[in-house]
């Protein structure tokens, strides 16, 4: 086993710690904690979307138009839609832009 | 253990199983073609058992982000669950300190709010019930990683077949699912902006970072509009 693949271990092991303390923090902290101060309370609502706002916005930007365009297509759908739907919609469109348009 | 109530599990999991399936099989298709190998992915869906999260990982991974972030961005990712089993304590209380230990690592999104939902309407929650729900998501998720997995390895160049455009539109739905939330449109303008800005002037793994800062100091300097972190119904993804 190479030092990288040794290292990709030890990142899914930690991964896996995070995700695990996150899922029994909360029962622990609920018999510590009263409350949390409201500020924090806000940027840690705000964690999720402005994480996930990083993958997109790059890829958006700099994905080419072919996959700008089937962001695009997949955002209306997912106002009203499932993400599995807007997987789909967006897959055929990018496929349809390359095969058929360019 | 009732068997009834494991049976009863077992019955409510399944549709969300179904549900799953389509993501779990992405999943592994996606880990290959960013450099995971079969055994890799399917570990990671064994040991991580968080959808998004672990495409949050193999993104950051396979564009070489160093490893702390990664971690941090799947515990970001993650972040909802401290409220799941903050607000979960209530109906776990009688579980034995080892049943505790196996409920927590099968909370996942659609385990929550089944156990949340029951134990509103007065039914039990017995053990057995959450360990028949939990397993039938959690088994079929690592063996549709696997699929995916084998099935990822066959392609030859993702883009072809473009599913290079499947993570982008991932994180987008994921995106939008939290958008019911407080300060929701300033906290992804100032994040896109940030992000784009941070790729196009210091470079690749810092946009991560330097977006994700920027939304949320944005949201930590705003007069909070309601005082207390809240569950939104709309975070419903695996």
């Amino acid at each position: 086993m190479d030092a990288q693949h040794l290292n990709l271990l030890y990142l899914i092991v930690a991964a896996a710690v995070a995700t695990y303390v996150t899922r029994f923090g909360g029962y622990v902290l609920i018999t510590q904690l009263k409350n949390i101060p409201p500020r924090l309370g806000s940027a840690l609502n705000a964690v999720p979307a402005a994480v996930l706002t990083t993958l997109v916005a790059p890829a958006f930007v700099y994905g080419g138009m072919d996959v700008a365009a089937a962001m695009l297509v997949a955002f209306v759908i997912g106002l009203r839609f499932s993400t599995l739907r807007m997987l789909l919609v967006g897959w055929i469109a990018v496929m349809a832009i390359r095969h058929l348009i360019l | 253990m009732s068997r009834g109530d494991f049976r009863e599990g077992l019955r409510g999991g399944f549709p969300i199983m179904l549900a799953a399936s389509p993501f779990g099989a992405l999943f592994g298709a996606l880990a290959v073609d960013n450099g995971f190998s079969i055994a890799d992915a399917v570990f990671m869906s064994a040991t991580v058992y968080a959808g998004a999260s672990q495409m949050v990982g193999i993104e950051l991974f396979g564009s070489n982000v160093q490893p702390w972030l990664v971690v941090l961005s799947v515990f970001a990712v993650n972040f909802r669950h401290v409220l799941y089993s903050a607000s979960l304590a209530r109906h776990i209380r009688h579980f034995s300190f080892v049943q505790k230990l196996i409920a927590f690592f099968l909370l996942v999104d659609p385990q929550y709010a089944e156990t949340e939902q029951r134990g509103q309407r007065g039914l039990p929650v017995t053990f057995a019930w959450y360990a028949g729900f939990g397993i039938v998501i959690y088994v079929p998720w690592i063996i549709n990683t696997l699929i995916g997995a084998i099935f990822g390895q066959l392609i030859g160049d993702p883009k072809a077949i473009g599913l290079d455009v499947l993570l982008p539109v991932y994180f987008l739905g994921l995106v939008m699912s939290f958008r019911t939330r407080d300060r929701f449109l300033p906290i992804v303008a100032v994040s896109a902006v940030a992000s784009v800005a941070g790729m196009h002037f210091v470079g690749s793994p810092w946009h991560v970072s330097i977006g994700a800062l920027a939304g949320i100091l944005l949201a930590a300097c705003l007069p909070p509009k309601r005082p207390a972190v809240q569950v939104h119904a709309a975070e419903k993804e695996a």
